[in-house]
């Protein structure tokens, strides 16, 4: 095989609309980089691929459902899992993955979020955090950590920053993990390990910016940020995730691992048991028994 | 071309036989007989009952009911299910369907099949819960931003949001847009005698589903009634979807070339299959001098007042909208050009049908309105009155 052949070669090509590239990321954006490590997370996970279905929101990563060879979803701002948990429930077979922004998912979306881990809906969600609304040009978000400036909070911002894993913890999520773009190996284990978990599972990804976040914080290009990131994380599987919040810009330690995987019925699973039980025989069974 | 396919109900869900119900009742009904096997809801006066009898029924008829986390959410919910197979509806009244309208946009965007029902209150914000009004005629056609076209249909009996509920979920399926379901809370809350006919002569549509391999398929590629065929999630087709002005292919294309292809053909496959969707119901129209047109509860209240200037020697016809959207206009027209006046009593104050029928008669017959501001519905005398003025 020549180099040539070889770069051209791409081991995740099967899994990606080439039709539809060169992607509208800048250079150095940890999105696509995550992709790269969804898309062999697919591979690895043994899910026969029409039944893998992503959905995501508004938003720089909002673009990855666009990209992904896959049964394919991009509809509103915030809204991804409302419309995932529509998939999901009305057919269990399918494997739903949202994918989408720190935005579009903690802070208009935050609703859903909540309550679709409180529901244990059987859907991944990979929340992208780069601590700013990067699509709309670096707007204060809830991840913003204190200080960070973005351009509606110009002096900086002093609101207090959501720990989501604590958040989705809290509300019942059966698997929570954190990861950044650098944990390139841990995070597609990750991914593997989300999708077939039955309930409901989230991962948060803290990834670079470079355009916008980085720069307006001068805070270096997405070299220097995944040096921080791997200079500063600290592996805690099983953390307790009210430990895990991200209140600076640069925290000593950055807190990632896999801080929750318990079991609890899912939704659906909750519903079948329930239902059968109040009412027996005249109970039709939703999904394969 | 996807062959538009009829089959008929399928008998788990149709409840054979006659009862007394209410509307809302019986519109949960009419809609398992459609096959709507999924409802995503947020609880509101006065339309709950329709998705408290939903939840009790489903669990018995295979399907799934969800309390959502409010209205936005319920609206999307719905489109996943859609998407995934089933038929499915939302169900709210004035602030909830306000809450939905990011989603009718969606739904018109990807062309999703499915059905809203607004069991109409007064308004504006929480407004009056459990009283009537029919001021969101022009919401459910206008409410979200940008162009697209709905299909909205008015029962004024509690049969007909039986029957007519079947017709919104089929007209989604034929035509792939949100169908308004405009009940008010009059209809919604009366009880009356409900014939549900046996499964095998409920007439249901299925979804035009592509026989296309994955291959040839392209999800936005029109037949020519201008409607795309579907597929849905996890049959191998790995499509794409998106609510951003897209192609053929179903890809995002930001610009003016698409935008235009993509907005009129949303409209047009409503405006050009408008004549096979248009549904009213005529009465004497032939000799009449004044003709009282309208919908839902009002049309139902005019019928006393067009007996009361009958006996006065009145010449009066009525049309009656079934479809409100869209809107019979020829036959408005033909009917402008042969009488003196068309009296329009509906309950909202703007003349929300009314300026529709103002602006097709507009020099050709007089258009009278007799507004009313919810809360009940008008006095017959009020709409007497405007019909004996009317044929002055
Ligand atoms: C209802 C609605 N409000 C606002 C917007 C505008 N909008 C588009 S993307 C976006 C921010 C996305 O930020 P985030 O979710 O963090 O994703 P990122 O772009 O950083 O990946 C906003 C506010 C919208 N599209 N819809
Ligand atoms: S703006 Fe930021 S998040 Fe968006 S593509 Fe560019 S680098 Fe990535
Ligand atoms: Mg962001």
């Amino acid at each position: 095989m020549s180099v040539e052949e070889k770069v051209k070669e791409n081991p995740v090509e099967e899994f990606l609309r080439t039709d539809r590239l060169p992607h509208v990321w800048c250079q150095g954006c940890g999105i696509g980089t995550t992709v790269n490590c969804f898309a062999r997370a697919v591979r690895k996970c043994g899910i026969p691929l029409e039944k893998l279905a992503i959905v995501s929101g508004i938003c720089c990563t909002g673009r990855v459902a666009g990209y992904l060879k896959l049964d394919s979803f991009h509809v509103t701002h915030g809204r991804p899992i409302p419309f995932a948990t529509g998939l999901k429930l009305a057919n269990p077979e399918l494997t739903v993955v949202v994918y989408s922004g720190d935005g579009d998912i903690a802070a208009i979306g935050g609703n859903h979020l909540i309550n679709a881990a409180r529901r244990n809906v059987d859907i991944t969600v990979i929340m992208l955090n780069n601590f700013t609304y990067a699509m709309t040009g670096g707007q204060v978000t809830p991840t913003a950590p204190y200080e960070s400036i973005n351009t509606t909070a110009p002096y900086g911002a002093y609101e207090k920053p959501f720990n989501l894993p604590h958040l989705v913890a809290s509300c019942g999520a059966v698997y929570v993990a954190r990861w950044t773009a650098y944990h390139v190996v841990q995070l597609t284990k990750a991914m593997v390990e989300a999708m077939n978990k039955k309930g409901f599972s989230f991962i948060e990804v803290i990834s670079p910016c470079p355009t916008i976040f980085l720069r307006r914080n001068r805070l270096g290009d997405a070299i220097a940020e995944l040096k921080f990131y791997k200079e500063h994380s600290v592996i805690k599987h099983g953390a307790d995730t009210s430990e895990v919040g991200w209140d600076e810009t640069r925290p000593d330690e950055i807190i990632v691992g896999k801080f929750v995987d318990v079991e609890r019925p899912d939704f659906i699973e909750a519903m079948n048991t329930h239902l059968s039980k109040r009412l027996g025989d005249k109970y039709v069974w939703w999904g394969k028994k | 071309m996807a062959e538009i396919k009829y089959t008929t109900a399928d008998p788990k869900g149709v409840l054979t036989g006659v009862h007394y119900m209410d509307g809302n009742h019986a519109a949960c009904e009419g809609a398992l007989a459609a096959g709507c096997r999924f409802a995503a809801g947020y609880p509101i006066t006065p339309s709950t009952e329709v998705v408290e009898r939903f939840s009790v029924r489903i669990p018995l008829v295979g399907g799934v009911f969800i309390q959502m986390e409010d209205e936005i959410a319920s609206s999307i919910c719905l489109q996943g299910a859609v998407w995934a197979g089933l038929k499915a509806m939302t169900v709210s009244s004035g602030p909830g369907i306000s809450l939905m309208q990011e989603h009718v946009g969606l739904a018109a965007c990807l062309e999703t099949p499915c059905v809203f029902v607004n069991v109409q209150r007064g308004g504006p914000s929480t407004g009056l819960p459990t009283l009537p009004g029919q001021a969101d005629m022009q919401q459910c056609r206008w409410g979200s931003h940008g162009d697209y076209e709905v299909i909205a249909l008015s029962p004024s009996t509690v049969q007909e949001c039986f029957d007519f509920i079947i017709d919104a979920f089929n007209l989604a399926e034929i035509y792939r847009v949100p169908v308004f379901f405009q009940m008010d809370e009059c209809v919604g809350h009366m009880t009356e005698k409900v014939i549900i006919p046996e499964a095998d002569k409920i007439k249901v549509v299925e979804r035009r589903y592509t026989s296309k391999p994955p291959e040839e398929y392209l999800p936005y590629k029109p037949d020519p009634d201008l409607v795309p065929e579907m597929v849905k999630a996890g049959d191998g087709y790995r499509f794409h979807v998106t609510g951003l002005t897209h192609d053929e292919r179903g890809y995002p294309v930001i610009n003016a070339q698409a935008q235009k292809e993509m907005v009129y053909r949303l409209v047009e496959k409503i405006e050009k299959n408008a004549p096979k969707i248009w549904k009213f119901e005529e009465e004497d129209i032939d000799g009449a001098d004044v003709v009282v047109l309208s919908y839902g509860i009002s049309a139902r209240v005019a019928l006393k007042a067009i007996e009361m200037a009958r006996e006065k020697g009145v010449k009066v016809g009525r049309m009656r909208l079934i479809v409100v959207w869209p809107f019979p206009e020829p036959r408005v027209k033909e009917v402008a050009n042969s009488v003196k006046a068309i009296v329009v009593p509906e309950l909202n104050i703007r003349g929300q049908i009314a300026r529709e029928v103002e602006r097709i008669a507009e020099g050709v017959c007089k258009v009278v309105r007799v507004p009313h501001a919810g809360g009940t519905v008008h006095d017959p005398e009020q709409i007497f009155d405007a019909i004996m003025e009317a044929a002055r």
